[in-house]
């Protein structure tokens, strides 16, 4: 706890609290109240919080961030948010933590989408408005811990996406967090709501130019009966960057929710993925992590059986190079009602040097009887026979470690069912990894 | 092409190869056979190149360069081929990738341009019908949940493609249903030429019913202990390796 921090936090609150949307509602200035209250009374989450064990916040404690004050776009490289954007999908484009109309794309978008900033829902329609009223923080709580608290507070924008029930999405919705400005502040709010038997596809894309800034976000995401939500997390922030991005899901009866979970960037990167599963649900959590250098990248997943017969399966992978740190906690809870549970969760870690790190942590905490759990964990390094089969197939012995690396990696981006999202997540992969021998014409 | 002298090799100090002398010259099969744990697959495993084998004694000579110098991806670009008694699973690279990748690694080490993508998937898909494959299997990651049998024959796949010149076959039989086995046995025909050589590790005779062997040694207790024709096999098959370990130990 730093509440020192904290309190330079809150004595500029006042100032800029009429920016931030939603203050003419009673109801979400009282919640950002609490927020701040709690947010200045314990600062950001310490390590000696059990799910902070790993993770060391202090440096983002060192830091003044700021939010944007200005409500236009400030200018932006096209080329480079090009490499960003998703042509073949929706997009709601936020530059540092705020709605840009210019540069978002969402033409097409059927009637019956709602599809806008959170700012946007706030004020707009009478129709919009109650809709964040019922869910924002239903999914999460702000006591959770200090960056949610930190988030509600703060919240500059977001988005807010409701596909209502029976509705298939015929493209994916891109949420695209751009942050372009230096010790800013990036704390966006976004609802996604998948009414009953409907269907959606999300891509959330965290980048950011050369820069030190923080990105808070947090992502409340409720799935009906039925409904089905593939949700991908780009997060390609820049290498000087700080990243929290916490994600709580509320899965209803036979909902389908399938996450995949690209940590690459960030000097300092963690996130959240909560899932509470309601009867005959199905979760499917994959998750890739990279480190080089000096990176930290922290992903904490928790799936709560609530009720019986739902079916999870989680795998996350981590390649960590040089001095980076890697940490996986997952934990897996199932409920005494939750009988019939079916839940397999794997972490697996290649260490590429002798001063790399992974922390790795599943937790399986099971109070019902009649259940199928199993969990697996690997820390390791290139599999020798492996190393010894290409080179018997003619490839020098750093082609094949290359090769083998990327493999290992490979096998999570090749779960991208989004070709435009595939070849990026790739490209940003090879990126970070000795390409060396890889023909990458041939993939 | 291949002259082994006085081999001697230990793992971790044991020493597993106990003075192994064998001469195989161009075009001729040799079959070695001998108990579980005599160190067939070690020698396989020496002459292609792996780590963890020390050489305490002795020399192997293939085409008159000296083998044991040379890193493993230069012997298999020299031609030395190794179909492993157990192939290793490799998620996340796919078949076709890896037999491009190494197609034209060899072909670089020959001072030829890289393959023309067109002639490569013509005689990619040639060889996959002659091995009586499914072109799927060319997308899918190397050997990963192959079945026993799928992946012998995705060695033999590679064999048939990279075009080697010494061929060691470590019990590609094994595991082998009497159709892929005949499957199997026909592409090894078919790569037969003069110019290559074949040393094939198998417990059967089926294997050999098939492809008939020039000569067929006995490897027990990391020694040959006898060599013969093709008739020896047949001999083993009859009456088991019991006497001729006796004989040796004698
Ligand atoms: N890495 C190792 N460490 C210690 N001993 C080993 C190692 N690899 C092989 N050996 C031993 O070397 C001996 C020869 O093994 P090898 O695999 O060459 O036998 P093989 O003749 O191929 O047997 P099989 O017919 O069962 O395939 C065995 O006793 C084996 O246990
Ligand atoms: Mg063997």
């Amino acid at each position: 706890m730093n509440t020192a921090t904290a309190s330079r936090y809150t004595a500029e609150y006042q100032t800029l609290a009429p920016t931030l949307p939603g203050q003419t509602l009673p109801w979400l200035k009282q919640l950002r109240c609490r927020a701040l209250e709690k947010f200045s009374a314990h600062g950001f989450p310490s390590p000696r919080e059990e799910e902070w064990r790993y993770t060391n916040v202090s440096a983002i404690e060192k830091k003044l961030f700021s939010p944007s004050l200005s409500l236009t776009t400030p200018p932006v490289d096209k080329v480079w948010l090009k490499g960003c954007q998703l042509e073949d999908a929706w997009s709601v484009v936020l530059v540092n933590g705020r709605f840009s109309a210019e540069l978002s794309v969402l033409d097409g978008l059927p009637e019956a989408v709602s599809l806008m900033s959170m700012a946007d829902a706030l004020t707009a329609s009478p129709a919009i408005a109650p809709l964040v009223e019922k869910y924002l923080g239903q999914a999460v709580n702000y006591s959770e811990h200090g960056f949610i608290a930190f988030n509600t507070a703060w919240f500059t924008d977001g988005l807010l996406l409701h596909v209502p029930a029976g509705q298939v999405l015929a493209k994916p919705v891109q949420l695209l967090h751009v942050v372009t400005q230096a010790e800013t502040m990036a704390t966006t709010r976004t609802i996604i709501i998948v009414g009953e038997m409907a269907e959606a596809k999300v891509i959330e894309t965290f980048a950011g130019v050369d820069n030190s800034y923080l990105t808070a976000a947090v992502t409340e995401v409720f799935i009906d009966q039925n409904a089905d939500l593939t949700l991908y997390k780009m997060q390609s922030e820049s290498e000087k960057a700080y990243h929290f991005g916490g994600t709580y899901v509320k899965q209803g009866k036979d909902a389908r929710f399938t996450h995949h979970n690209f940590a690459l960037g960030g000097l300092l990167a963690r996130s959240d993925i909560l899932t509470d599963m309601d009867q005959a649900s199905e979760c499917e959590l994959n998750g890739l992590y990279l480190g080089v250098k000096r990176q930290h990248i922290d992903s904490h997943t928790r799936i709560n059986h609530l009720k019986p017969h739902a079916i999870s399966r989680e795998i996350y992978k981590g390649v960590l190079d040089d001095r980076a740190r890697g940490v996986f906690q997952g934990r897996v809870i199932v409920a005494e009602d939750a009988q019939k549970t079916d839940s397999q969760m794997n972490n697996r870690n290649l260490l590429l040097s002798d001063n790399a790190e992974a922390d790795t942590k599943p937790q399986l905490e099971i109070y019902a009887d009649d259940v199928k759990c199993g969990h697996g964990v690997t820390v390791g390094q290139l599999d020798e026979s492996s190393v010894f089969y290409l080179q018997s197939r003619c490839i020098d012995e750093e082609t094949a470690r290359n090769m083998l690396t990327f493999a290992f990696a490979n096998e999570m981006v090749d779960k991208i069912r989004i070709k435009s999202l595939h070849d990026k997540v790739l490209e940003q992969v090879l990126l970070r990894f000795p390409q060396e021998g890889i023909e990458k014409s041939w993939l | 092409m291949l002259s082994i002298k006085n081999l001697h090799v230990s793992i971790a100090d044991k020493p597993i190869l106990k003075g192994i002398n064998l001469q195989i010259n161009a075009g001729e099969i040799h079959a070695i056979m001998g108990p579980n744990g005599s160190g067939k697959s070690t020698l396989a495993h020496v002459l292609s190149g792996k780590s963890g084998y020390t050489v305490t004694e002795g020399s192997v000579t293939y085409n008159t360069k000296n083998l044991l110098a040379m890193e493993a991806e230069i012997r298999a670009r020299e031609g030395v081929f190794l179909a492993f008694q157990y192939p290793v699973e490799i998620p996340g690279v796919s078949n076709i990738y890896l037999l491009k990748a190494a197609l034209n690694s060899i072909r670089k080490y020959q001072g030829q341009p890289e393959v023309d993508a067109m002639d490569f998937l013509t005689l990619v898909k040639e060889k996959v019908r002659l091995l009586d494959m499914d072109e799927k299997f060319l997308y899918r990651a190397v050997n990963e949940g192959f079945s026993g049998g799928e992946k012998k024959r995705n060695e033999i796949l590679q064999m048939a493609i990279l075009e080697p010149k010494l061929c060691i076959m470590d019990e590609t039989d094994s595991g082998l249903d009497i159709d892929a086995l005949k499957v199997v046995a026909q592409g090894v025909n078919s790569l037969r030429s003069p110019e290559r050589s074949f040393i094939m590790v198998t417990h059967y005779q089926r294997l050999l019913d098939y492809i008939k062997p020039d000569f067929v040694h006995v490897l027990a207790n990391g020694q040959i202990v006898k060599s013969g024709g093709a008739d020896l096999a047949l001999e083993l098959e009859e009456k088991g390796y019991g006497w001729l370990e006796e004989q040796a130990a004698a």
